[in-house]
């Protein structure tokens, strides 16, 4: 018989419509704006409503979850901001859309590069997000953004001022990667500081 | 009422807001046109994909008033430029536009839109939707996830808010003028910039013969 | 390396009239082919040894030897290794007989390498731009072609560090800041826009003489067309409601991934190739990190995790990347994309594993050569437990239930767009296609690449070879899937999951390579030659969308119209991978 797949399909939606209700009843006030309400539906116990209402309700992003570059500085006791960039010029070079300029800074006096880079830029209407450049810089100075609500009027391009970002800022972003990395590089801090002290005998 | 409330750049005092009609008539003008603004239906690349999950369950663009997507330009308000713009493509999409009644809105999506993304150096991509059309939106991203694109959304509807019935281009006397399309030549050849390219051709060319 | 299996000897038995050698370059392999012979060779190679799948072919162009090289790979539709072979032609006038009499599945691939590189297909029937239009100056792969933003012939760039000031470079340098070069003899007032009018003459002319005259009407679908999956356009020529011949017109979405491809390094390509089919990103990673590492040899083996990390990522890219093709195909139908809300719904799930382990959602750039890019974050295991063993299966059989027996599906679907398994082969359609014609093929099985052999699991076939039955083969390859993942997690041990540290110069040795991966849309295949530079001298991609294309017109010819949308529809095509 026509026409008995779409009373079928008809009583999907019903299905679901009603299941909606139910959860809603049986969830109370929890079901929406909290962050269990959101885990819910992300699971794979979802059922009935599946949409998450941004902007009320985010999606909570992964760590992993990789957008824009941004460069990290650290602040010292005096309150200076320290960039970690040596302007090595390493994410430059695996960048594959090669959107990261980098003018290295020189020593007016001796002409001799200095570890600083004097002007970074990104175009991020060229970056794939791809995070090779995080994954391969060797200070950890550069680092995937969680931040996606970077619309605007304008097309721009990012420079130095506008990736810096604290140090405190990654760590909350992503806590593992953080955690992992500042063991080693304290590991490695210590390794070093270990052949100086030798040298130095 | 002062002579120059008509005029555009008149600051309207804040305590008079409420009273002028104006300004009412926008709140209820723009009330509408923002909740109601359709995109066209018509995906260029990968941020496609991320559309369409935006029109889908879980982010559901219909709660913006846009769930009706439009497949004809005659009955969209916005064109989303989801993708990459190919000098190949890149005649229909200045047509489309062309095509799309006043008031029209395009948010460029994506690196590929607004700049020319990680494509830029190819040799049949147009580096950035820009180019050609006036672009209200960049959303930055390679793809903006849904939520992304609804934030540039939402900041179009921010943007359509501030509009005023007395300044947009759709009232206003003189005609709207029509976007030349594109020519697919041995490059694309832009019309606007044509008589650039007679020139430099030709400075090329004397400089060909002083060289010979 | 890849015909170790055929003596050289035994293969010369078959031709005996024929000069065929081997070909010696070091990391080559393959026959080199008397061009004059070439057809002749193909027809043995075809009827006699039973090379009746020509999966493969592309150009490249030596510039250094002043040489163009076509090469190709044929298979057993059986399964096995392949038959590579090649010709040589001089540069200055590349010349070489066209295979479409042989393969049919040749003839948008020879378009392709006409287009791109300029070589000429003698005796093919249309040989025309494919990706480019009309009039283009140029073929852009040539190596000594400079397209407008040209700056280097290999990344990275030298502009950017250490005195990366001018960030505009590329926009700068060009007089019209619009990537536009024209040649130096361009008159733009004298020109005159082809292509178009050939198009619409060749789709007239099909009406003979001492026919009925009917009115034929001339019917564009696209590019901009809400069914066409993208920017793809269909010239039809239509008697009444009926195909009488349909043209594909393809390359609005010509994002040049094969000249980007050559200047860039190996580990930049990795993102790129998630751009091809950008439903199944992970699959393209597995293909070519597949490729780079058969010419790498030994040191960049992935450790065992890898591999199962691996194979779990690319069946649930298969997953996803089927209920979207399912999704479409009701959208297709008429369903108006209530069907696709469901799909998407399983496919967000799916979406969200990859955005917590790979970082993105659909752009993943997670394969690395010899392993992957980082390990299973805490929780994502669990995850994709819960979807293999709990939910997927019950969503697909609900799935299953209220579509498969739907009697609207099946009057729509059923007996539309049909090709034998002989057209099949011939048009070298693989994947859903290829299987769904009756031909159980499928390169996990045929020449099972990574892990896939430890896995049980069966090669899904159906013999009607309709837009139905693709549909079907889809949905049963997803369980299918299901059962190589829950297998895979199950197995799965734990260590490191790159070979070595990771690096982002690798050496490659020189040489050429294929390798190919049954990605969710066929074989999908990569074409690699290397000159030991850091960068590719040639990158090819074996794309499946754009070869199923080939017997598009062939399945919709005497269908209805409105059967065109969902036989292109079931082909399940990508345009990002279509025009590359
Ligand atoms: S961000 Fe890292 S890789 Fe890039 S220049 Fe700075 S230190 Fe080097
Ligand atoms: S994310 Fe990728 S494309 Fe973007 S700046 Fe980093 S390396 Fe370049
Ligand atoms: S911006 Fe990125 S995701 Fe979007 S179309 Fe371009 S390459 Fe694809």
């Amino acid at each position: 018989m026509y026409g008995k797949g779409i009373v079928k399909g008809l009583g999907i939606t019903l299905k679901r419509l009603i299941e909606t209700y139910i959860d809603d009843i049986k969830w109370g006030k929890k079901r929406y704006n909290t962050d269990e309400g959101i885990a819910h539906r992300m699971s794979k116990d979802a059922r009935g409503i599946f949409t998450v209402q941004y902007p009320e309700e985010k999606i909570p992003v992964p760590e992993e979850f990789r957008f824009i570059p941004f460069l990290i500085y650290e602040v010292d006791e005096n309150g200076e901001k320290i960039e970690r960039c040596t302007s090595c010029g390493i994410c430059a070079k695996v960048c594959p859309s090669q959107c990261i300029w980098i003018e290295r800074t020189k020593d007016p006096k001796t002409g001799r590069p200095v570890p600083v880079p004097a002007e970074f830029y990104i175009d991020i209407d060229m970056c794939l997000n791809c995070g090779l450049c995080a994954e391969y810089c060797p200070f950890d100075a550069i680092k995937m953004d969680h931040d996606y609500e970077l619309a605007s009027y304008e097309r721009t391009i990012y420079n130095k001022e506008k990736l810096l970002k604290p140090v405190s800022y990654y760590a909350s972003i992503r806590p593992r990667n953080y955690e992992r990395e500042e063991k080693a590089r304290a590991k490695a801090a210590a390794i070093k500081n270990a052949r100086k002290k030798q040298n130095i005998r | 009422m002062p002579e120059n409330i008509n005029s555009e750049g008149y600051d309207i005092p804040p305590e008079m807001q409420q009273t002028v009609a104006i300004t009412t008539l926008d709140k209820i003008y723009n009330w509408g046109r923002k909740y109601s603004a359709w995109p066209m239906m018509f995906g260029l690349a990968c941020c496609a994909i991320e559309m369409i999950c935006t029109a889908a369950s879980r982010f559901d663009l219909s709660r913006f008033g846009m769930e009706i997507m439009r497949p004809s330009p005659r009955q969209a308000d916005v064109m989303l430029v989801s993708g990459t713009v190919t000098k190949k493509m890149v005649p229909q999409i200045v047509r489309l536009y062309n095509q799309m009644p006043e008031p029209k809105y395009v948010v460029a999506m994506g690196a590929c839109a607004s700049g020319g993304g990680p494509f830029k150096g190819g040799y049949n991509v147009v580096s950035g939707v820009d180019k050609f059309l006036p672009v209200d939106v960049y959303i930055p991203g390679c793809p903006p996830t849904p939520q992304a694109l609804l934030h540039g959304l939402m900041k179009l509807q921010e943007m359509i808010d501030k509009q005023s019935i007395k300044n947009v281009r759709w009232y206003k006397r003189e005609p709207i003028e029509e976007i030349p399309i594109p020519i697919l030549g041995p490059d694309l050849i832009d019309p606007r910039d044509l008589p650039q390219i007679r020139s430099n051709l030709h400075a090329e060319k004397n400089l060909g013969i002083k060289e010979n | 390396m890849a015909t170790k299996s055929f003596s050289i000897d035994e293969v010369k038995e078959n031709f005996q009239e024929i000069n065929i050698e081997e070909d010696e370059r070091k990391g080559y392999s393959g026959l080199i082919v008397e061009t004059d012979k070439l057809v002749d060779f193909a027809n043995i190679l075809k009827n006699k040894m039973g090379f009746d799948y020509l999966s493969s072919v592309t150009g490249v162009d030596y510039l250094p030897d002043n040489m163009m090289e076509v090469v190709y790979h044929a298979y057993k539709s059986t399964g096995g290794k392949p038959m590579e072979f090649k010709v040589q032609v001089p540069r200055e006038k590349p010349v070489v007989p066209s295979l479409v009499s042989v393969y049919p599945g040749a003839g948008f691939q020879e378009r392709e390498a006409w287009d791109l590189l300029g070589i000429k297909f003698d005796g093919h029937p249309n040989l025309k731009r494919i990706l480019m239009w009309e009039g283009f100056a140029g073929h852009p792969l040539r190596k000594d072609w400079h397209e407008a933003y040209y700056e280097e012939d290999a990344k990275p760039y030298k502009s950017r560090w250490p005195n990366g000031r001018d960030v505009h470079l590329a926009e700068d340098r060009n007089p019209y800041k619009k990537n536009v070069v024209y040649p130096k003899d361009f008159d733009p007032d004298k020109w005159n826009p082809e292509g178009e009018d050939a198009l619409y003459l060749g789709m007239k002319s099909l009406q003979k003489d001492d026919d009925l005259k009917t009115e034929q009407i001339i019917v564009n679908l696209g590019p901009q067309h809400p069914s066409t999956h993208g920017v793809f356009r269909m010239v039809v020529n239509l008697e009444g409601e009926t195909v009488k011949k349909l043209e594909p017109v393809m390359g609005y979405l010509h994002r040049n991934h094969e000249k980007i491809g050559e200047r860039n390094t190996y580990l930049m390509n990795i993102p790129y190739t998630d751009r091809l089919d950008y439903l199944s990103s992970m699959s393209n990673n597995f293909g070519y990190v597949l490729a780079v590492e058969k010419l790498m040899g030994e040191k960049a083996k992935p450790t065992e995790r890898a591999e199962y990390i691996r194979v779990i990522m690319a069946e649930f890219t298969r997953i996803s990347n089927h209920l979207f093709a399912i999704g479409t195909f009701l959208n297709d139908l008429g369903a108006y994309f209530t069907p696709m809300l469901y799909a998407l719904e399983e496919r967000e799930l799916i979406m969200d594993i990859f955005e917590a382990t790979a970082g993105s959602r659909i752009m993943c750039n997670y394969f690395r050569f010899g392993g992957v890019a980082r390990d299973l974050p805490p929780g994502v295991y669990e995850k994709m437990r819960d979807l293999v063993f709990d939910r997927l299966p019950r969503k697909i059989d609900e799935l299953d239930k209220y579509l498969t027996n739907n009697e609207l599906v099946r009057v729509r679907s059923e007996g539309i767009g049909v090709l034998t398994p002989e057209e099949a082969i011939a048009f070298s359609a693989a994947g859903p296609v290829l299987r769904a014609s009756g031909v159980p093929y499928d390169v996990r099985r045929a020449e099972p690449y990574g892990i896939y052999n430890r896995f049980d699991f069966k090669v899904v076939a159906r013999n009607h070879g309709d837009v139905y039955d693709r549909y079907l083969v889809r949905l049963e390859e997803i369980r299918q899937s299901i059962l190589i993942i829950q297998q895979a997690l199950d197995q799965m041990p734990d260590g490191p999951i790159i070979n070595g540290k990771p690096q982002y110069q690798v050496r490659v040795p020189a040489g050429e390579a294929y390798g190919r991966v049954e990605g969710p849309k066929g074989e999908l295949g990569f074409y690699i030659v290397s000159n030991g530079k850091p960068n590719p001298w040639r990158y090819h991609v074996r794309a499946p969308s754009f070869i199923n294309l080939t017997a598009l017109s062939k399945m919709c010819e005497g269908d209805k119209v409105a059967d065109t949308i969902i036989i292109l529809g079931s082909i399940d095509i990508v345009l990002g991978e279509t025009d590359r």
